[in-house]
């Protein structure tokens, strides 16, 4: 029985120390209130060290905030009642060559951005309800209201 | 004058009247975003193309923002100030991670040995670390131009990989650290192919 118990001990040490796997493209490094990831239909609650995968929707309620340290290190956080989507993210460590969308559905964004932008102007893009922002190597920040039914 | 009044209210009676009978349209969705340009740390800005509907915008300037509000036009938002963006954005800008650290270690001639130096930047490493929620290290290796571009991919890695050896004979917990080569592409001092440069020969560690 003891000895059963430390086997799981150890699985959930495995977990938790944010082992890099090969489709993790960031790292959640900041949460404040509530903040959850969607990833193919479940929705789990976000904590620091966990991984960002291509597909994940970052989202955070009314006193809520995250922050995410993608692979290229662009730096992406958001504020309270937001949705940001993680579309598409390929990057190179060797050359540097990637793509990288998001898609901030409501809420606000800031954003630093990271090797991928640095390296081709036209290679990151953030999408806002009505507007599509191409990245030239660039901090800014951005409000989407939510859509009223 | 008086009378084309009379008449354009007639009209628009009349107008009022047939309206009634079609239902009115849609109201379009309702939007506000605001997309503001910030300064990096040392005052240096990017630029930003803001695109809306077949309308586009860049914005290039300190806190120059563009705006698409109700009527779905791209508008110019002005500048607004330091203030006003600390204002608007604080919890998101609050949540920001902080921003990856970067350090150069160079190593003794023919050696795997760092120079004094960098073992002193070793010690910075582990300082900066502490400060990182779950911390990463990735460790770059980079290679001056002689040889190709294929010899120097491998090299640099190789290089990157010592590195990483040596940072976990240190305490650094080898899941923390990721490797990579960039072989010749991003020389510290720009030279011809084929020459000699012990300062390209380098490893770069980021703290993120």
């Amino acid at each position: 029985m003891r000895h059963g118990f430390g086997v799981i001990a150890a699985g959930i040490l495995l977990v938790t120390a944010g082992v890099a796997a090969a489709d993790d493209v960031g790292r959640v490094k900041v949460v404040k209130g509530g903040v959850a990831i969607e990833r193919g239909g479940r929705t789990l609650p976000a904590t620091v060290g966990m991984a960002v995968q291509e597909g994940d929707v970052i989202v955070t309620g009314r006193d809520g905030a995250a922050g995410v340290t993608f692979n290229d290190d662009s730096l992406l956080s958001v504020g309270p009642d937001s949705a940001l989507a993680v579309d598409r993210f390929a990057f190179d460590t060797t050359t540097h060559a990637g793509r990288f969308d998001t898609s901030l559905r409501r809420g606000t964004l800031s954003t630093v951005s990271g090797k991928i932008a640095k390296q081709s102007p036209d290679a990151m893009k953030v999408r806002t309800p009505s507007t599509i922002l191409g990245v030239r190597g660039t901090e800014f920040v951005v409000r989407a209201a939510p859509v009223a039914p | 004058m008086r009378r084309a009044l009379v008449a354009l209210a007639l009209l628009a009676a009349g107008c009022a009247r047939t309206v009634q009978v079609v239902t009115p349209p849609p109201a379009p969705p309702a939007r506000d975003e605001t997309i503001v340009l910030l300064p990096g740390p040392d005052g240096k800005v990017g630029a930003l193309t803001v695109t809306h509907e077949g309308q586009q915008r860049t914005l290039d300037a300190p806190y120059a923002a563009a705006r698409v509000q109700r009527q779905g036009t791209l508008e110019d938002g002005g500048r607004l100030t330091a203030e006003q963006v600390q204002q608007g954005f604080a919890a998101a800008l609050g949540a920001q991670p902080p921003r990856p650290v970067r350090f150069v270690l160079y190593f003794l001639d023919n050696s795997d040995e760092f120079t004094p130096q960098s073992k002193l930047e070793i010690t910075k490493i582990f300082a900066e670390i502490a400060g990182h929620p779950s911390p990463e290290i990735v460790v770059v290796g980079h290679t001056d131009r002689v040889g190709s571009l294929t010899y120097n991919d491998a090299l640099s890695l190789r290089r990157a990989e010592r590195v990483r050896a040596s940072l976990v004979q240190m305490g650094i917990r080898l899941e923390q650290v990721s490797v990579a080569g960039r072989g010749e592409r991003e020389p510290l001092v720009t030279t011809e192919d084929e020459i000699a440069e012990p300062r390209n020969r380098r490893v770069e560690i980021t703290v993120r």
